[in-house]
């Protein structure tokens, strides 16, 4: 499944199970009940309090082992040691990408299934370096902040064209600070 | 306990205090107003319904950023301080001066985007502002540092007023905030939950602001000295602290107005508790150290600043869900609840607030934020508890007086839809945006991709329908509240 539709239907949930939170108490504010059965009331929503506590602590746990055991973001201050490097420069507004030996002006051509060190920076203000796959989704991003190189290290599951978008707004020309590149299928295998 | 009085004498604006409120409300509710035209003619530019060019499109975009932030603030201080003078000494000079700083800082701000053609953003990341590609002059962006500066002199004038007013009556911060009280002893039922969030907004955001003032410094003497240089990075995360701290506060500062007056509709003792005093204590560390989760993207950063903005981020949701939310539908549930218009807002606000921060959580994991950073996946879930949440808190509030100078909850055939249509609309305005996130659709662009274009249209659609109830809502209430208080609810408040 793709990321962005997991975590649609994520927050989709999430945010139907808190309205019908709200839908039901709204249908049952009208009716007032005596103090006897409001004290007893009380103590079941204390109850349920609690275990909606240990419901969210176990589900804090769980989210967060998930998501960092594995660290998301590959080491910056390491060599990365990845098949493909693209050396990424962006200015106000347009992207350089290029790889080591390639000749100036080149289209940059990678393979699919093996990682790609991607080395981000800026010659002038903040931008943000976003590749789309061919399906118009984000694949990844990282920002490029002059006076720091970013290290992005993906590995491209599908062969086809990709689209570099900047997603932070870096003044008159950002929307149409496109760039793309090919991703080749592997060969032999 | 306090006796629920609907209108209680304690909350009687003498004439000083009600004309600087009603300067603050009527300011803002016309602020909201132009704002939500400004967000509506950018939807319906990126929807190709209207032809913006992209220059106009990005000093709209900085107007309304900085404009919806800033009103937000000044609506909510309003709130804050509304409440907060019952219980601690605020000089009205204080309140004023910073209504008065707040005007002349927006004016300077509204000069530099539309006579400067500053577009730099109301995030001004650095070196943005001083590197405009000849779209505006450094002037004009030193003259838009200096509108936040006096933006920000006078609400740290308001907080240092509000910090001795606390300090006076409360001995130290500690003691407002219920401290003493959060492993045992008998807590003082009287105690003011406006206080407690008083005194946490108090701590939390005179440090935003003071952050925010050293990097606004900063770009004034790179402006006037281009040899100067700031490291991007550092910049940024001050730049951050800053904005994530002041947008937060308005809406701690919004929810006084739900502790306040909830329990007035539902007719039931709304009690101060440990778990409320844990979770404010819990809010006051966490909206001070979260900020790095708007940093995930920035790969420099130190893992453990990064993994902080990312597991706090979680803890957060922890008091909003468990204590102001179960608190609040508690209080509701089964309370033969008096739904007028206030009670509607209320209700609206706190479910806008705890459905919003659900894709806000999400968009705090590094994993997740890797695919919707920038996307309009971020103004959906801040357009979800600002638009939705924080305004219906001050709207509330707003009925609420209007009602206590005609001496009953307003609750007029007109309230009554102008309530849905705010809420239908408003729904389907966040929704295009977290829907167009998840399609990895951009943030903060002028033009669209063809695909992204359908969204857009419904999100104008969803915003016209928001300020077309703001436009009724904004009417009603300032006719409301420049009506002198009438003798029946002077005896009414009394009783």
């Amino acid at each position: 499944m793709i990321l962005q539709n997991l975590v649609w239907t994520i927050a989709l949930t999430g945010m139907g199970l808190v309205a019908l939170a709200f839908l039901y108490v709204i249908v049952n504010a009208g009716n007032r009940i005596d103090p006897a059965a409001q004290t007893a009331a009380q103590r079941r929503s204390a109850g349920l309090r609690k275990g909606l506590f240990w419901a969210l602590v176990a589900v804090f746990i769980a989210a967060s082992y998930v998501s960092l055991h594995r660290f998301p973001i590959p080491l910056q201050h390491a060599a990365l040691d990845a098949a493909q490097v693209v050396d990424v420069q962006a200015r106000q507004w347009s992207w350089q990408l290029s790889q080591p030996g390639q000749q100036p002006g080149a289209m940059l051509r990678l393979t699919s299934g093996s990682p790609v060190e991607f080395r981000v920076t800026s010659a002038d203000v903040n931008h943000g370096f976003a590749i789309y796959a061919p399906n118009g989704r984000i694949a990844i991003q990282t920002q490029a902040m002059p006076g720091f190189t970013n290290k992005i290290l993906h590995t491209f599951t599908e062969p086809g064209t990709y689209r570099v978008m900047c997603l932070e707004y870096c003044g008159l020309g950002h929307a149409p600070m496109v760039s793309a590149f090919e991703v080749a299928a592997a060969t032999g295998g | 306990m306090a006796a629920l009085t609907l209108y209680p004498q304690s909350e009687r604006l003498p004439r000083g205090e009600r004309i600087t409120f009603n300067l603050y409300m009527v300011s803002a509710l016309l602020l909201f107003v132009l704002m939500m035209t400004l967000g509506l003619i950018m939807r319906m530019g990126q929807g190709l319904w209207l032809n913006v060019p992209p220059d106009l499109f990005y000093r709209i975009l900085s107007m309304h950023g900085a404009g919806m932030v800033g009103t937000m603030s000044l609506a909510t201080t309003a709130v804050m301080w509304f409440f907060l003078r019952k219980y601690v000494t605020l000089h009205l000079w204080a309140f004023l001066a910073n209504y008065l700083l707040f005007l002349t800082g927006a004016l300077i701000i509204i000069g530099a985007i539309f006579i400067g053609r500053y577009a730099g953003l109301w995030t001004f990341l650095y070196p943005l502002p001083t590197h405009p590609m000849g779209m505006w002059e450094n002037s004009a962006a030193a003259c838009f540092m200096v509108g936040y500066l006096f933006i920000g002199v006078g609400s740290l004038l308001f907080y240092l007023d509000a910090a001795a007013g606390i300090i006076a009556r409360y001995g130290n911060f500690g003691r407002a905030m219920g401290l003493q009280w959060l492993f045992g002893g008998t807590i003082d039922p009287d105690h003011p939950k406006t206080v407690v969030a008083g005194t946490m907004v108090v701590i939390a955001n005179s440090l935003g602001i003071l952050a925010g003032a050293v990097v606004l410094v900063m770009y004034l003497v790179a402006i006037a000295y281009p040899g100067f240089t700031m490291n991007a990075l550092y910049a940024k995360n001050l730049t951050y602290w800053f904005g994530h701290m002041y947008i937060n506060a308005a809406i701690y500062m919004g929810v006084i107005a739900v502790y306040e007056l909830l329990a007035r509709y539902s007719g039931r003792p709304y009690a101060i508790s440990r778990p409320f005093l844990w979770s404010w204590a819990a809010s006051c560390v966490f909206v001070i150290i979260v900020f790095p989760h708007h940093l995930l993207m920035d790969y420099a950063q130190p893992r453990w600043v990064s993994v902080t903005g990312q597991v706090v981020s979680y803890l957060a949701g922890f008091p909003v869900f468990l204590v102001t939310v179960w608190g609040a539908l508690n209080n509701i549930h089964r309370s033969g609840m008096r739904w007028t218009t206030p009670a509607r807002l209320m209700i609206l606000s706190l479910f806008g607030w705890a459905a919003g921060i659900v894709p806000a959580i999400l968009d705090g994991t590094i994993g997740i934020n890797r695919v919707m950073h920038n996307t309009q996946w971020v103004p959906g879930h801040f357009h979800f508890y600002l638009l939705l949440g924080v305004l219906p808190m001050v709207l509330a509030l707003l009925y609420h007086v209007v009602g206590s100078r005609r001496g009953a909850a307003p609750d007029s055939a007109a309230d009554r839809i102008g309530v849905p249509v705010y809420l239908v609309g408003g729904m389907v305005f966040a929704l295009a945006f977290l829907d167009a996130g998840h399609m990895s659709v951009a943030r903060r662009m002028s033009s669209h991709l063809p695909a992204w274009i359908m969204n857009d249209r419904v999100g104008a659609i969803g915003a016209s329908l928001v300020l077309l109830a703001m436009l009724y809502f904004a009417a009603r209430i300032i006719a409301g509240l420049l009506r002198a208080p009438s003798v029946e609810s002077a005896a009414n408040a009394a009783a």
